[in-house]
């Protein structure tokens, strides 16, 4: 009946919406059976007993009554479940927030963003129709047919049983037809998908096929393949529609049956015209439930699978708590003057034995500069992120003068210190707030300073809102460049006692490269600073340089020591240098 | 809005056919629920007064006549409107494409920073339902109303009046008044989605730097309350929407009300035997069956004209090269020539390129570097003629290239870009498309030519998605093949190994040189900021702010210690260049 466990869990936690939009529900039903028996009252009154319209009258205003209630209640039903679906949406939206929060940069970053969050919007709102229709609609398909039954078996035996006898065809005929249509019409939503995803492909490959000269003829295979799908799709659906039906069929059917057995028996005078009408007027009733059932259990199927993606995001494992004995609050910028310790740090992304980093030995000294290098996949961002505590040591410590770093509230050492990455995010605000992420309450002066320090002005000044343009994927558009030294203004505005840089690789133009490196060597004065380096100066203007290789600190030292010892750091500075010569 | 839906009618309009053949069969279906009711209840209403059995067969041949053909109609009238919406769709696909081809790429420059493309497949994709939900609800509510009125008509005009007002109301009343409820609801929702959309991006993407610096809990806060701020709006649309059946249901019942209260009389004054007027009722009840569906309908019509006109938004821009009436033949000879070109985009001051003059001879090898916005790329685009200059000439073999087909330009030019698109198909086609009449065995020669022997036996593995089952090396040698493939006489290189890790960088590079040294000797054209192995060009175009500022082989430029000597001696004094770091 595919009643997912966990999505009824969902329900049980908040059930007043469910259980009220059942009994409203219910109350509807119970109206409609009313209507029924006051229509053919009044039938009967009217043009058969041919009694004149006064007697008809208190017929004619229950009926009345009755209407508006069985529409008020079907009404408050369907808005009780929404309301029910629309808590579960919310609160789902909560805790995956919170997740997202607890599983950090780490794992963010490890997945394709545009996926991350079509689960958190698009995987939530098609658990809507789960809520808000199906699980509803096993109720009333058991409940409603019920109550009929229970009015139909005192009026007339005979059509009690004809309906009790044909009501188990329709769930076994969904059963049937189901398994067959649910293989077809998942084969349909795939083929659906992969239509549109290979018109998707066509439109961005479109300056692809210009370069060939081939985009005109590419009409004809836009209508070829959609025909190739049309008549696919089309034979998968002649199945699929074989269930509704059989569905219909037995409801059409079932009424002609109790239509003629009625008729023969009013003709032979054992029954009344009242009660038969009665019956006949609920039959259509009786199966129209188990009908919709039909109709909502792909809306029920849809929210399964969604619910599939969402719950597997809710179940990875987090990381490790943090610390929580605000050890530091009381003096901030204590880690200033205090070495931080790498013992015998190890790290695997997956906790087994792939190390991302293992082993790891080193003093970050005060006030000093750390060049950290090595080939790509050596463990330089791994590095980085334990010290951003995105993700805590697997194996090993990091200390803070004689204090663990676990013990230290991530909040507090956060404001410890300034982190200028690769390629910075620009939130989708004015240049004002995306620099007063930095420090909330920065005055004018800091942000005119450190904008003037991170060679900003030229930039801002040809804004055409200056600090107050909308920057990001609506806004402005800003080059990668650009990004970087508004990272860097914002560490100029916090000025945190440590620094960790990932420093620019090319650029396109000369001058300004040069601009950047100058105020990164102001940025840098007076502070710890960790940075990965990609150019030959910052390497050999470091106080330490840890040449990184498969996760291990393969040698330190400084430039000049390094030169001149056998190892990685020497051979690849002269191929380099080779290369250039030519 | 009704603009719009003409438009898109006027686009489907070759499946009008296929459309009312669905909508006819969607009333016969109501239709033989009504007669399956009316039947029935004939045969209850004559049984009760005893007549000879004979006067109730007919009815009872009706009953099981309905019965059994509404279950059939319904089904081959779901079969025919699905077949009608793909047909429709598949339309719809077609005339979008062939009114977008054109506009590439300049047109739709102004839109490559947002998922437009995304979106224009979702607007398609909600075009989708504009039959079976749009279309066809009000065609079959027509034909049912019709029905009714004609035979109730038969008995007296009041009873076709009577009933026509409620299913005019039903049909007209309702939706407006729902729509009326709901206006700008839909709207409102959209744009919050497309902020929490947005803004959760923005959460995902910028968590590291939220985190550093202690917002993410306000981010999240903020989000917290878009998404409130969404189910509110959502519940107001629901609680409208949850009113569509209550309110057609009440009409309903008041139809059958007030159509009793008018039978009534006549029935007494012996105007109507009193069976039929059961009968009327019942059918009476049957019929709104075609009503529920519409005012659903009403704001599908509404979701699909936005998502319409957003489309023609996109498509209406006139395209900015037209193919010349009567192009010429595409010169034998492969010199390129700027004359004086200036050319500035749309909406910006500066020009790209002004008054740019330069020739490249036949089989010269020539680089165009200079920072970023200097108007590198803008020699290509003209060059393609994906714009056309604002001043000035362009001539490949002396003949100026207004007077060719754009077609057969570019495929005279083959090109490799920084960005090379692989479609999600398979290694072959893909190969193909330089060269669609390419055996087998040339397609193996281009891939071991372009340093990939090992795909040539793996011609129908799928390339994947925009081609990301190949590494980015893989993808720009899949470039190369295809310039094997297509052998040219003319090469532009767009930035093509900005991507490539030094040694790849290097090897493909090779392959290019050595392919364009093949006779017939080829043109080149490099464009590109990275100045790595410059000697091999026969000469060095250097620009800056859309002009040239230097021309020269390297070892003159660098004597010249101008602008390039800087931009050289900062890309290799300085940095290792990723040789420490690997990027």
């Amino acid at each position: 009946m595919n009643l997912d466990r966990r999505l009824l869990q969902l329900a049980r936690q908040n059930p007043v919406p469910f259980i009220t939009s059942v009994l409203l529900g219910v109350l509807a039903g119970i109206m409609l059976i009313g209507q029924a028996s006051f229509l053919s009252r009044i039938i009967d009154a009217l043009f058969l007993k041919n009694t004149g319209i006064e007697k008809g009258l208190p017929f004619i205003a229950l009926f009345a009554v009755f209407s508006i209630l069985r529409a008020l209640f079907s009404w408050t039903s369907e808005s009780e479940a929404n309301r029910g679906a629309l808590k579960i949406k919310q609160s789902l939206h909560e805790r995956l927030l919170n997740k997202l929060s607890a599983l950090g940069p780490a794992y963010t970053g490890s997945m394709q963003s545009g996926k991350l969050s079509a689960r958190i919007l698009k995987g939530i709102e098609s658990l809507d129709p789960y809520f808000s229709q199906y699980l509803p609609q096993i109720a009333f398909s058991l409940l409603l047919p019920s109550a009929i039954l229970a009015v139909v078996f005192p009026s007339d035996l005979f059509s009690g049983f004809i309906l009790l006898a044909s009501a188990p065809l329709v769930p076994l005929f969904m059963v049937i037809i189901g398994k067959a249509a649910k293989k077809a019409t998942a084969k349909q939503w795939k083929t659906l998908n992969r239509m549109s995803g290979s018109f998707l492909d066509l439109l961005q490959g479109l300056t692809t096929l210009k370069l060939f000269g081939k985009s005109r003829e590419r009409k004809n295979f836009v209508v070829e393949t959609s025909e190739a799908f049309r008549q696919t799709t089309m034979k998968v659906l002649k199945v699929a529609f074989l269930s509704s039906f059989a569905l219909e069929l037995i409801s059409t059917i079932g009424t002609a049956i109790i239509a003629v057995s009625l008729g023969l028996r009013l003709w032979s005078g054992s029954i009344a015209f009242e009660s038969a009408l009665f019956i006949l007027l609920l039959t259509p009733d009786f199966y129209l439930p188990l009908r919709q059932l039909g109709k909502k259990y792909h809306a029920g199927m849809e929210g399964v699978g969604a619910a599939n993606d969402i719950f597997s995001l809710l179940q990875e494992p987090e990381p490790e708590q943090h610390g929580d004995t605000g050890l530091f609050s009381s003096h901030l910028h204590a880690c200033s003057g205090e070495p931080v310790r790498f013992d015998n740090v190890g790290f695997s992304f997956n906790g087994d034995n792939t190390y991302a980093l293992r082993h790891i030995n080193c003093t970050l000294e005060p006030n000093r500069t750390i060049a950290i290098t090595g080939p790509s996949g050596a463990g330089k961002t791994t590095f980085i992120d334990l010290l951003l505590r995105f993700i805590e040591p697997g194996e090993g410590e990091i200390t803070v003068g004689n204090r663990n770093l676990r013990n230290i509230r991530r909040e507090e050492w956060l404001q410890c210190i300034s982190w200028v990455p690769q390629s910075p995010y620009m939130f989708n605000a004015t240049l004002r707030e995306n620099l007063l992420v930095a420090k909330k309450n920065a005055t004018e002066d800091e942000l005119t300073s450190a904008i003037e320090h991170a060679r900003l002005g030229p930039f801002v000044s040809s804004l055409p809102q200056g600090l107050d343009t909308k920057i990001g994927e609506r806004g402005a558009r800003i080059s990668g460049g650009e990004a970087q030294r508004l990272s860097l203004a914002r560490a100029f505005i916090k000025d945190a006692p440590l620094l960790l840089l990932d420093e620019p690789t090319s650029h396109t133009d000369p001058l300004l490269e040069k601009e950047l490196l100058t105020s990164m060597n102001r940025l840098i004065r007076g502070k710890t600073t960790v940075i990965i380096a990609h150019r030959l100066n910052t390497v050999k203007e470091a106080d330490l340089v840890l040449v990184l290789d498969n996760g291990r600190i393969v040698q330190s030292g400084t430039h000049v020591s390094l030169m001149k010892e056998d190892g990685f750091y020497r051979t690849a500075l002269q191929a380099f240098q080779e290369d250039v010569a030519c | 809005m009704l603009t719009v839906l003409a438009n898109l009618l006027r686009i489907v309009r070759p499946y009008q056919w296929w459309m009312l053949l669905a909508a006819i069969l969607g009333f016969a279906t109501i239709g033989s629920g009504i007669g399956l009711l009316a039947t029935a209840a004939y045969i209850l209403a004559k049984a009760s007064l005893h007549p000879p059995f004979t006067e109730l067969q007919l009815g009872i041949a009706g009953v099981r006549f309905f019965g059994i053909i509404r279950g059939v109609l319904r089904y081959i009238e779901r079969l025919v409107s699905h077949n009608t919406t793909f047909k429709t769709l598949s339309k719809v696909r077609a005339w979008f494409y062939e009114s977008l081809e054109p506009l590439a790429p300049a047109r739709l420059v102004q839109y490559k920073s947002g998922d437009l493309l995304q979106r224009i497949t979702a607007d398609i994709d909600i075009l989708e339902n504009l039959y079976a939900r749009v279309i066809a609800p009000p065609l079959t509510a027509i034909m049912v109303t019709a029905l009714m009125w004609i035979w109730l008509g038969t008995f007296s005009l009041t009873f076709s009046i009577t009933l026509f007002i409620f299913h005019a109301v039903a049909s007209v009343g309702i939706p407006l008044l729902t729509g009326y409820l709901n206006r700008g609801t839909a709207t409102k929702i959209s744009a919050v989605r497309t902020d929490l959309q947005t803004g959760t991006i923005d959460c995902i993407q910028g968590i590291g730097d939220l985190m550093v610096f202690n917002r993410f809990d306000d981010h999240a806060q903020h989000l917290r309350e878009l998404k409130k701020r969404e189910l509110f709006l959502q519940r107001k649309q629901a609680l409208v929407q949850g009113s569509h059946e209550s309110l057609i249901g009440l009409l309903m019942n008041g139809a059958v009300l007030a159509l009793a209260w008018t039978l009534a009389p006549t029935v007494s004054a012996g105007g109507i035997n009193g069976v039929y007027a059961a009968l009327i009722i019942i059918a009476v009840m049957a019929s709104f069956e075609a009503f529920f569906p519409l005012p659903d309908a009403a704001q599908h019509l509404e979701s699909n004209t936005a998502a319409g006109k957003r489309l023609f938004e996109i498509v209406d821009a006139a395209p900015v090269v037209t193919a010349p009436e009567h192009p010429e033949q595409f010169p034998a000879q492969n010199s390129i020539g700027f004359d004086s070109v200036t050319f500035t985009y749309p909406g910006n001051h500066q020009p790209a390129l002004s008054n740019a003059s330069f020739t490249v001879n036949e089989g010269e090898k020539i680089a165009i570097v200079g920072p970023s916005g200097a108007g590198k790329s803008t020699v290509t685009n003209l060059l393609l003629r994906f714009w056309n200059p604002s001043a000035g000439k362009i001539l490949i073999g002396g003949t100026c290239i207004e007077h060719l087909d754009p077609e057969t330009i570019r495929q005279n030019i083959g090109i490799v870009s920084q960005k090379t698109y692989l479609f999600g198909t398979s290694i072959r086609e893909n190969l193909l498309l330089a060269k669609p009449v390419a055996d087998d065995e040339e397609l193996k020669q281009a891939l071991a030519f372009a340093g990939l022997e090992p795909f040539g036996s793996k011609l129908d593995q799928w390339a994947g998605q925009h081609g990301m089952n190949l590494s980015g090396g893989e993808r720009q040698r899949m470039a190369i093949a295809r310039l094997f493939l297509q052998n040219t006489r003319i090469v532009i290189l767009d930035e093509a190994t900005v991507n490539l890790d030094t040694i790849t960088e290097k090897s493909v590079m090779q392959s290019i040189l050595e392919l364009c040294d093949r006779q017939p000797a080829k043109t080149l054209l490099a464009v590109t900021h990275r100045l790595r192995n410059m000697g091999q060009f026969d000469r060095i175009l250097v620009f800056k702010n859309g002009r040239i500022v230097e021309e020269g082989s390297h070892h003159e430029l660098l004597r010249k210690n101008g602008l390039y000597a800087s931009m050289w001696t900062l890309q290799h004094r300085n940095v290792p260049a990723g040789i420490l770091t690997g990027s």
